[in-house]
C-alpha cells in the first residue's frame, strides 16, 4: 500500500498555488493528509501533481470579527481545538473537533482538507453545514466565497473546481448565551459517526425557542439541514414535547445504507440522536 | 522518471539529510532509509497508530505524512524515548513492570502517543488515558497492562519532577 | 503462587515457576530493538509485491506482464508458468483425512482459475516496493468471471453455484461425531428446546502482517528465511517439501514477530514464492504484507450455522443434544477440517451430556480460506451450548447458574471420559479440573447472586443492565512434540535453544524462569535463543496453546538432565557427594564450605583434552536435547462472567464489567496469563459486538477492508477482568501446566450475548448470533415492543 509516483509541488504563496492549479493536470491540494493519504496509499486516486499548502502562510489560522469566525483552510484541526476564540465563540465546533479522530489525526489534519474530501459522517462539515458556513474558495480565475448548501453536491463530491482550493472557512457565530450541541453515534470512540446530529438554539424568557439548527451528517450523502424540524422549534417551547416532535420528524429522512447499518436504522439514529442534541443544547442556553 | 526532493529532517536531535522519492512515506524513511526500525508500521490506512512518532512535538501517524513533509521539522521515535542506552524512560519501565507489551509490535506507537499525552497532561484520569490510545489498536494486551503503566508512569514522573 | 507439583530436588535456590517475572524480552521491544522481518535490511535486497485476483471467482484466459517488465527498477515478473517446472502441477500441501472428500490446495500461483479475491496470481520482484506494486497494478489479467458460492449453507443446495468450476458440488468434507442413544434421550425428554444460531469469527489481525525475506545464498547453497511464523520447524518442512530439498539446506528464523493469533501457522504459497524467486534471482527478497493482503488473502475464520436441539429431563438434567452445523471452509482447504473439528468437539464442554450427535457440512466457497484464530472453532461451539443452556433455563423457569449447576460434571469424575475423539486422534478425556468451583469462584466474584437487585435498581433509572455466563473447556497442549535444548557452554551461560516461536506469550521468560530455578541462577541469566531451526534439529509450532506445556516441559526435562550432569562431574572434581552440592551464582558449591567449581570450569572439564580419554562414563559436552511428547491434550477450563450496560435507544453497548475464574494448572508466571487472558478477552469482546468481515452475498466481493470497516475492539471498548484462578495441575506433563492462550476468548462472546439478552428482557429480545451490531438490538428491541403492545 504505496502511493503511485506523482510530482510535488509546494508552493509558498496563494499566487504561486493558483498557478499550478490552472495549469497542472490531474492535480490534488495536500494539507494535512490525513485523509488523501489514506487514499494515495490505497491508490483509490493516483493524482500526477501533489500541491503541498502547507507552506501557505496566509491560509493558517483564526480570527474573529463582527460576528464572524474564520478559520484559514490549513489550520489544523488542534489548532481549533485548543483554540480560545473557538471555545467562546463557537462551542459547537469545540465540542465536534473532539469527535474528530484521534489526537494523531487531530495534530495533522486542517479543516480545509475535512471540508475538501467530504466525507458524509465528517463532523466539521457537519458544523459548516448547521451553521451556514461560507466555504472560500480560490484560483487564478479569483476567489468566491460558496455557502455550504451550494457547496457539498454529493457524496464526496464538492463545488470545487480543477483549478481551485480552499483557503478558509467563515462560520457566522450565534449570539452569547445560546446553546448548542454536537452529539454523534459511532461504533467505537474516534470512528466516523454512523449518523451525528448538530444542533443550535436561542430562548428567550419565556423558554420559547426563537431560533433553531439542526443538521444531520452521516446518514445522508453529505451533511444536511434538517428545515421540517427546525420549523418545528421555532417559536415552540423548548422542552421535551418539542424536542421529540423535532425527533420524530428527522426520522423521516431518506436515509442511505451501507454495510454499517440499514437505512432504518439510521432513520431511527436521527430521531433519538436529534432529541437529544436538542435536550443538551436547550440545557447549555443561558 | 521519480520524482526526488533532497529534504533535512532531525530526528532524535540528529539532522539527516537524503535525496528522497517525493511519495515517499515518513515511516518507510526513517524504516528504511535511516534504519530507524522501530517505528513500526500496521495498516498504512492511519487507523492502527502503530507508526506513531512525534513532529514538532506531536503525535501523528508517519503512514500518512510524506518524508517530504518532514522537511525542516523534528521527529522524534520510538529509539529517542530512552534517556540514555542504559536506562528506560519511567513510561519504558512502566511499561515492562505492568505487562503493558506483548508482542512488542504496536508498543512504538503506544509509547510515542503516551510520551506526548503525559507531557501535556501529567496527571490523566484512566478515561483520558483511554481516549489518548483509542486511536493505537493492541491486538495482544487487551490495554489494561497499557492503562496501568500510563497512569503508573505518570505518577513517577510528578513525584520525579517535584523532586 | 506455587507449583504443587514442584520437584525441589531439582531446584537449587529459589523455585521460579509460579513467579511473576517482568518479562525478559521487553527492554529491547520498548526501545525499538526488535528484529521483526521488516527490520532487517540485506545486501542486495529485493522487494515483492503480489499481483492478486480481483474476483472472487474466474477463469484466467490470459496474463500480460510486458507493462510491469518494462517498469524501469522492476527485476522480474513471475507467473506459475515462469517458475521451475516442477511447480506447475503442484499444489500447496494440505492436511487430508478420512472425512474429506474434496481436499482442494491452490497452485502456488494461480494457474487457470481464481476462486477468491486476493489469490496470487504472480510476483512481482523490484528495487523498492513501491515500483513493485506500481508494476503490479500493469499486469493485466484476462478473466472470465464465474457464478460464485457465498453463504455456505446456500452453497449446499443442489444446484448452488460452484466455488470450484470443476468440482461436482460444494461439500469438501462431511463429519458425524457422537455417542449414547441420541434418539432414545429425545423420546424420553421432558422437555425438548431448539435454537438456530449463526456465528461469524473475523480475522487474526495480528498488527505486523505476514511477511518474510528469503535469502537464498549461492555460495553456500542455502536458503534462510525469516519469516512471521508461529511455526518455524513446520515452515521448512513445507519449504524442503515444495523445493525437494533435505531439511540442511533450509532454516527459517522468526526471531520478533508481531503477534500470530492463528494465521501465521498457515504455511502460504507467497512464502514458497518468494522463497523460488530468491532461488532464481540469487538475490534476497522480501515481502510484507500489507493491510489489505491481510484482509483479502491471509486465513480467517468466518460463518457457521447451527440447528441445536436439546432433550432434558423434568429437573433440567440434560439428556442429550442433537446438532447440524455449516461451516464456510473458504475456498481451500489449509488445515484440513481442524477448525470444524474443534467446534464439533467442543460442544458438550463442561457439561455432562448422556447421548450427543452432532452432522457437520464443510463447504467450499468464494471467500480468502478459513483456518483457525485464536480460539479456532471453540468460541462458536460454546456460543451454541451456552445459548441453548440458556434456552433451556428459560423455558423451565431456572435461573441459568442453577441449570448449569446441575449439569457439570463433578470435580471427583476426574479424569472424565466424553466419548469423542478429539482432533489430536486421541479419546476426549479430560485430564483435571474443577468446573463447580469456577462456577463458585466467578459468581461469587461478580456478585451473581445480587445481580438481579441491581437491575431492578438500574430499571427504575430507565437503565438496561444484564449479566451473562459461559464456560469453556479447551483441549491444549497438543502434539506431537516440541523441543528443547540446554546447554552451557564455555562461557559458562546457561543457555536455552528451542523452536518454540512467540508471537507475544512471552516464552523466552516462561522458558528461563523453567529453566533457572535448576541451576540456581534468575531467568535472566539464562540466554534463550528461541524460534530458529538452526538451533534445534526439531519442532512444531505455536497453536493450540501448546508450548507451556510442550516447549516448557522440554526444557524443564533438558535442565534437569544437564543439572545431574553439573552434580555428578562437580562431585567428582570437588570430591564431595552431589547431594551434598548446591548451585548457586554459577558455581556448583559444596553446602557449608568454600569449596566451589565455576560452571565455566566444568563446562571445559567435559569438552576433555586432545588425545586424552573423558573420565569414564562422562559423555562430551554439558547439554541436553529433550523432546517433549504428550500423550494427549490437556483441557484447560474457565468460566467467565459478563455484565453489559445496553442503550435501547441506539442499541449500543457498554461491557461494564467482566469477571473470569481460570484454571490452566500451573501458573508458570501470574503477570504473563493474567497478560493472555485479559488480551484474549478483546478479541472475545470484538467477536462479540464488532468484528465482521462482510462479502456482498452475490460477488463474494470483500465489503469491509479497512480497518475503518473492519473493526478491532479499542481501548474505550474493553474493561479490565477481574481474573482468578483455580489451579488444576494436569498430570500429563512433568510441570502440570495447561494452555493460557485462548481462554480469555473463547467463552466471552457467548458470556457477552447472554448479557445483553439478559439486559433486554424486559422486551422479550431473544439473540441467536453473534456478534449482534447496534442495529440488530434496536430491531430486536423494537420488534419486543410492539409485541408488548
Amino acid at each position: 500500500m504505496k502511493p503511485a509516483p506523482f510530482t510535488y509541488h509546494d508552493p509558498q504563496t496563494l499566487d504561486e498555488a493558483y498557478g499550478l492549479l490552472a495549469t497542472l493536470e490531474n492535480a490534488r491540494v495536500l494539507s494535512g493528509g490525513q485523509s488523501l493519504i489514506p487514499m494515495l496509499n490505497f491508490r483509490y486516486v493516483q493524482p500526477d501533481h501533489i500541491i503541498d499548502v502547507a507552506g501557505i502562510a496566509a491560509i493558517s489560522g483564526i480570527t474573529y470579527k463582527d460576528g464572524i469566525l474564520k478559520i484559514g483552510a490549513m489550520t489544523r484541526q488542534r489548532e481549533i481545538e485548543y483554540s480560545d476564540i473557538v471555545a467562546t465563540h463557537c462551542p459547537l465546533m469545540r465540542e465536534a473537533i473532539l469527535q474528530v479522530g484521534h489526537r494523531q489525526t487531530r495534530n495533522r489534519g486542517t479543516i480545509g482538507g475535512s471540508l475538501a474530501h467530504l466525507d458524509p459522517a465528517a463532523e466539521l462539515p457537519l458544523v459548516a453545514c448547521a451553521m451556514d458556513g461560507m466555504i472560500h474558495l480560490g484560483g487564478s480565475r479569483g476567489t468566491r466565497d460558496v455557502a455550504f448548501t451550494d457547496y457539498a453536491l454529493g457524496f464526496m463530491t464538492t463545488a470545487i473546481e480543477p483549478d481551485e482550493m480552499i483557503t478558509g472557512v467563515s462560520i457566522p457565530t450565534w449570539k452569547p448565551g445560546h446553546g448548542s450541541a454536537f452529539v454523534e453515534f459511532a461504533r467505537r470512540e474516534g470512528d466516523f459517526a454512523i449518523v451525528a446530529i448538530a444542533a443550535l438554539m436561542e430562548i428567550d424568557a419565556s423558554q420559547t425557542i426563537t431560533r433553531a439548527a439542526l443538521a444531520v451528517g452521516g446518514a445522508l450523502a453529505t451533511a444536511q439541514r434538517l428545515p421540517e424540524a427546525e420549523a418545528i422549534l421555532v417559536g415552540a417551547k423548548a422542552n421535551d414535547e418539542t424536542f421529540r416532535a423535532a425527533g420524530e420528524a428527522c426520522t423521516q429522512i431518506d436515509a442511505v445504507e451501507d454495510v454499517h447499518a440499514p437505512a432504518s436504522y439510521r432513520k431511527s439514529l436521527a430521531g433519538v440522536l436529534t432529541r437529544r442534541a436538542l435536550k443538551a443544547a436547550a440545557e447549555r442556553t443561558k | 522518471m521519480t520524482d526526488t526532493r533532497k529534504i533535512t529532517v532531525t530526528v532524535n536531535g540528529k539532522s539527516h539529510t537524503k535525496e528522497v522519492p517525493t511519495r515517499l512515506l515518513l515511516s518507510d524513511f526513517l524504516r528504511h532509509e535511516l534504519l530507524l526500525t522501530g517505528t513500526h508500521v500496521g495498516c498504512e490506512h492511519g487507523v492502527c497508530g502503530a507508526c506513531t512518532v512525534l513532529i514538532d512535538g506531536r503525535s501523528a501517524r508517519s503512514c500518512l505524512t510524506l518524508a517530504v513533509q518532514a522537511n525542516g521539522h523534528e521527529v522524534m521515535t520510538v529509539e529517542g524515548i530512552a534517556p540514555n542506552a542504559d536506562e528506560l524512560h519511567h513510561l519504558q519501565q512502566a511499561m515492562q513492570d505492568h505487562h503493558g507489551l506483548q508482542c512488542g509490535y504496536c508498543t512504538p506507537g503506544i509509547l510515542t502517543t503516551l510520551f506526548e499525552l503525559l507531557r501535556d497532561n501529567p496527571d490523566p484520569s484512566e478515561h483520558e488515558v483511554r481516549s489518548a490510545i483509542s486511536g493505537n489498536l493492541c491486538r495482544c494486551t487487551g490495554y489494561q497492562g497499557i492503562v496501568e503503566a500510563a497512569l503508573d508512569a505518570a505518577q513517577k514522573m510528578r513525584a520525579g519532577a517535584r523532586s | 503462587m506455587s507449583n504443587p507439583v514442584a520437584d525441589l530436588k531439582n531446584i537449587s535456590g529459589e523455585p521460579q515457576i509460579g513467579k511473576a517475572i517482568k518479562r525478559l524480552e521487553d527492554p529491547a521491544l520498548l526501545t525499538g530493538k526488535g528484529r521483526f522481518v521488516d527490520d532487517f535490511h540485506l545486501p542486495n535486497m529485493l522487494h515483492a509485491a503480489f499481483v492478486r485476483s480481483d474476483e472472487a471467482h474466474a477463469k484466467i484466459n490470459g496474463i500480460d506482464k510486458s507493462m510491469a517488465k518494462a517498469v524501469p527498477g522492476v527485476h522480474a515478473v513471475y507467473t506459475l508458468a515462469d517458475l521451475p517446472k516442477r511447480f506447475h502441477n503442484m499444489r500447496m500441501h494440505g492436511m487430508p483425512n478420512p472425512h474429506v472428500s474434496q481436499n482442494i490446495m491452490p497452485y502456488v500461483l494461480a494457474k487457470d482459475e481464481v476462486c477468491h479475491v486476493g489469490e496470487p496470481i504472480a510476483i512481482v520482484i523490484a528495487y523498492d516496493r513501491y515500483i513493485a506494486e506500481d508494476a503490479a497494478a500493469l499486469v493485466m489479467v484476462d478473466y472470465e468471471p464465474l457464478p460464485t458460492a457465498g453463504d455456505c449453507r446456500a452453497a449446499r443446495q443442489p444446484g448452488a453455484a460452484l466455488a470450484h468450476m470443476n468440482s461436482p458440488n460444494n461439500t469438501a468434507a462431511e463429519m458425524h461425531f457422537g455417542y449414547g442413544d441420541v434418539d432414545a434421550a429425545f423420546k424420553n425428554a421432558a422437555h425438548i428446546v431448539r435454537e438456530d444460531l449463526f456465528m461469524h469469527r473475523g480475522l487474526g489481525h495480528s498488527i505486523e502482517g505476514r511477511a518474510c525475506l528469503c535469502h537464498y545464498d549461492e555460495f553456500t547453497d542455502h536458503l534462510t528465511v525469516y519469516a512471521a511464523s508461529q511455526g518455524p520447524h513446520a515452515h521448512k518442512r513445507a519449504i524442503c517439501g515444495l523445493l525437494d530439498w533435505d531439511e540442511e539446506r533450509v532454516r527459517v528464523v522468526a526471531y520478533d514477530v508481531g503477534g500470530g493469533f492463528g494465521p501465521k501457522m498457515s504455511f502460504y504459497a507467497e512464502t514458497i514464492v518468494a522463497s523460488v524467486a530468491s532461488i532464481m534471482l540469487k538475490r534476497p527478497v522480501k515481502w510484507i504484507e500489507d493491510r489489505r493482503e491481510h484482509f483479502n488473502a491471509a486465513t480467517q475464520e468466518r460463518d457457521q450455522y447451527w440447528d441445536v436441539e436439546m432433550a432434558l429431563d423434568a429437573e433440567g438434567k440434560i439428556l442429550g443434544l442433537r446438532i447440524d452445523m455449516t461451516h464456510d471452509k473458504g475456498a481451500f482447504m489449509p488445515h484440513g477440517t481442524i477448525l470444524p473439528h474443534i467446534s464439533c468437539t467442543t460442544v458438550p464442554g463442561p457439561f455432562i451430556i448422556p447421548a450427543y450427535k452432532i452432522d457437520c457440512h464443510v463447504m467450499l466457497t468464494n471467500k480468502p480460506p478459513v483456518a483457525p484464530v485464536r480460539g479456532a472453532g471453540r468460541p462458536q461451539a460454546v456460543f451454541a451450548m451456552e445459548r441453548i443452556m440458556d434456552a433451556a433455563a428459560a423455558k423451565l423457569g431456572l435461573d441459568r447458574a442453577e441449570i448449569r449447576k446441575r449439569n457439570l460434571i463433578p470435580a471427583e469424575a476426574m479424569p472424565y471420559s466424553m466419548g469423542l475423539t478429539f482432533r489430536d486422534g486421541k479419546p476426549l478425556t479430560y485430564d483435571s479440573g474443577n468446573y463447580p468451583q469456577l462456577l463458585k469462584q466467578v459468581m461469587e466474584a461478580s456478585d451473581y447472586n445480587g445481580f438481579e437487585a441491581r437491575k431492578a435498581e438500574a430499571l427504575k433509572q430507565g437503565r438496561y443492565i444484564g449479566i451473562g455466563i459461559a464456560s469453556a473447556i479447551e483441549g491444549t497442549g497438543l502434539g506431537p512434540f516440541e523441543g528443547a535444548t540446554v546447554r552451557i557452554g564455555p562461557s559458562g551461560t546457561v543457555t536455552l535453544l528451542t523452536g518454540a516461536a512467540a508471537q507475544g506469550q512471552g516464552h523466552v521468560t516462561t522458558f528461563a524462569q523453567i529453566c533457572a530455578e535448576k541451576f540456581g541462577i534468575a531467568p535472566g541469566d539464562v540466554r534463550v535463543v528461541a524460534a530458529d531451526t538452526a538451533v534445534i534439529a526439531n519442532g512444531t509450532g505455536t497453536f493450540a496453546s501448546r508450548q507451556a506445556v510442550n516447549a516448557g516441559s522440554s526444557t524443564h526435562l533438558a535442565a534437569i538432565q544437564v543439572r545431574e550432569k553439573v552434580l555428578q562431574i562437580a562431585s567428582f572434581i570437588l570430591e564431595a557427594s552431589p547431594g551434598d552440592i548446591e548451585l548457586a551464582g554459577g558455581n556448583a558449591i559444596v553446602k557449608g564450605t568454600d569449596k566451589k567449581i565455576s560452571f565455566k570450569d566444568i563446562s571445559r572439564a567435559v569438552t576433555g583434552q586432545s588425545g586424552y580419554a573423558l573420565p569414564k562414563g562422562i559423555e562430551p559436552g554439558l547439554e541436553s536435547t529433550r523432546y517433549f511428547s504428550p500423550e494427549q491434550a490437556a483441557y484447560s477450563s474457565n468460566t467467565h462472567i459478563a455484565e453489559v450496560e445496553v442503550d435501547i435507544e441506539t442499541g449500543g453497548v457498554k461491557v461494564t464489567g467482566y469477571w473470569i475464574a481460570h484454571d490452566c494448572g500451573v501458573v508458570i508466571n501470574p503477570l504473563v496469563v493474567q497478560g493472555q487472558v485479559q488480551g484474549g478477552l478483546a478479541h472475545g469482546i470484538g467477536n462479540a459486538l464488532l468484528e465482521w468481515m462482510h462479502y456482498d452475498p452475490d460477488t463474494c466481493q470483500p465489503l469491509t477492508t479497512t480497518l475503518a470497516d473492519y473493526l478491532l475492539p479499542t481501548a474505550d471498548m474493553v474493561p479490565k477482568a477481574e481474573i482468578s484462578h483455580v489451579v488444576s495441575p494436569s498430570p500429563l506433563n512433568p510441570i502440570g501446566v495447561k494452555g493460557a492462550g485462548e481462554g480469555g476468548t473463547i467463552p466471552a462472546p457467548a458470556a457477552i450475548i447472554s448479557a445483553i439478552e439478559h439486559a433486554l428482557s424486559p422486551f422479550g429480545v431473544h439473540l441467536t448470533q453473534a456478534p449482534v451490531p447496534p442495529h440488530h438490538l434496536v430491531d430486536h428491541i423494537n420488534k419486543g415492543r410492539k409485541k408488548a403492545h
